[in-house]
C-alpha cells in the first residue's frame, strides 16, 4: 500500500490557494514611496489597462492556446456596439450573452 | 455630535453614502462574473475535486483563472505540482492589480489581508472604472464588487459543484461572452486618450500573438511590458 503524506488533490487546493494569496498580499506590501515617482505611477496606472485588454481579447478570441472565432466573437462584438451606442453596463453585458447564446443554439 | 465628514470635493456628502451608479456596476459584474462560479464547480468535481475541495478552492484561492487552471491540469492527468504551477502564473496579475490598488484603498493592518484577498481582475476593473467620480467611488467599487464576487462566486462554486449537469454547458448561457464584456464595459470608459487606445490595442495583440507558443498566463502578464515602455514614453504622447 503506498502511502502520501498528502494526497495530490488536497495538496493542490492548499499550494494553489498559498501562493494566490501571497501573490495578492504582495502587491499591497509594496512601500508607498517606491511608487511616488511620477514615472512609476504613471506606469502604475497603465499596467491594469493592459492586462484587462490582453484579458478581454484571450477570454473573446481563444480556446485552449488556440485562436479562435467562435459565437463569443459576435456576443463580444455587439458589446463593443452597445458601448458605442453609450449602453448602460447591464445592456452591454446581457446582449452580449444574448448573442452568444443564440448563436451557440443555432451552430 | 459626530465629526463632521469632509464630503468628496467640497460636498457635504456624509463617507459612507454609496454612490448608486457604482453599487449597480458592482452588483452587474459580481452576478455576471458569480455565475461562471456554476462552470467552475462543475469543471472542478468533473476533473475529481470533491465538493468540499471544490469550495475551498473558491473560498480561499478566489482568483477564476488560477482555479480554473489548477482543475484543468488535474483533470487531464497532471501532477499537483505542475496545477500549482500553472494557477500561480495566472494569479501573478493580481500582484500588479495590488501595487495599482493599495494607493487608492489606502488600508492597513487587518483590513490589509481581506484588500488583498479581494483583489482580483473585477474588483480592480469596476475601481478604475469608477475612479473619474473620485476616490472614494473607486474604493465603493473595488470593495462592492470584491465582496459582491466573493459571494455570488462561492455561492455559485457550491450550485456548480453539487449539481452542474442540470445546467450543462456555460455557453449555451452566453456567459462565456458574457464575462469578456462585462470586463470590456469595465474598460472602454477608461480609454480616455489616444495613448491609452492604442495600448489597449497593441495589448491585445501581443496577448493574442503570443498564445499559441506560451502557457496560459504568460500572454497575458507579458502586456505589462507594453504598458512600462508606453509609460517611459508617456510625455510624447502628451
Amino acid at each position: 500500500m503506498e502511502i502520501n503524506l498528502i494526497e495530490p488533490f488536497w495538496l493542490a487546493v492548499i499550494g494553489t490557494s498559498l501562493f494566490a494569496f501571497l501573490l495578492k498580499i504582495l502587491g499591497h506590501s509594496i512601500p508607498k514611496k517606491w511608487l511616488s515617482n511620477p514615472r512609476a505611477l504613471k506606469i502604475n496606472s497603465l499596467i491594469p489597462i493592459a492586462l484587462l485588454s490582453a484579458l478581454v481579447a484571450v477570454q473573446s478570441f481563444t480556446q485552449d492556446s488556440r485562436i479562435v472565432a467562435d459565437q463569443r466573437l459576435a456576443g463580444v462584438g455587439v458589446a463593443v456596439l452597445a458601448l458605442i451606442l453609450r449602453a448602460p453596463f447591464p445592456v452591454v453585458v446581457i446582449s452580449a450573452a444574448a448573442t452568444s447564446a443564440a448563436l451557440f443554439h443555432i451552430g | 455630535m459626530a465629526l463632521p465628514h469632509r464630503g468628496y470635493l467640497g460636498q457635504n456628502a456624509p463617507v459612507s453614502r454609496v454612490n448608486r451608479a457604482t453599487a449597480a456596476q458592482s452588483l452587474s459584474v459580481s452576478l455576471t462574473v458569480g455565475a461562471y462560479g456554476i462552470a467552475f464547480g462543475a469543471a472542478s468535481v468533473a476533473a475529481g475535486f470533491t465538493v468540499l475541495q471544490s469550495c475551498l478552492l473558491s473560498l480561499l484561492t478566489f482568483t477564476g483563472a488560477s482555479q480554473f487552471a489548477v482543475v484543468g491540469v488535474l483533470g487531464a492527468g497532471g501532477s499537483a505540482l505542475s496545477g500549482i504551477a500553472t494557477a500561480t502564473l495566472l494569479g501573478v496579475r493580481n500582484t500588479l492589480y495590488g501595487l495599482r490598488m493599495a494607493p487608492v484603498l489606502n488600508v492597513r493592518g487587518i483590513k490589509t489581508i481581506f484588500a488583498a484577498q479581494l483583489t482580483i481582475d473585477e474588483s480592480t476593473g469596476v475601481a478604475l472604472s469608477q475612479e473619474h467620480l473620485g476616490v472614494r467611488e473607486a474604493r465603493q467599487g473595488f470593495w462592492l464588487t470584491g465582496i459582491g464576487v466573493y459571494i455570488f462566486w462561492n455561492l455559485f462554486t457550491l450550485a456548480g459543484a453539487l449539481g452542474a449537469q442540470a445546467m450543462g454547458n456555460p455557453a449555451a448561457w452566453g456567459l462565456d461572452a458574457a464575462v469578456p464584456a462585462a470586463f470590456l464595459g469595465l474598460l472602454w470608459p477608461r480609454l480616455t486618450n489616444k495613448s491609452e487606445r492604442l495600448l489597449a490595442v497593441a495589448a491585445c495583440a501581443l496577448a493574442l500573438a503570443m498564445t499559441p507558443y506560451f502557457v496560459p498566463g504568460v500572454p497575458i502578464i507579458a502586456t505589462a511590458l507594453l504598458a512600462v515602455i508606453f509609460g517611459l514614453r508617456a510625455r510624447i504622447w502628451r
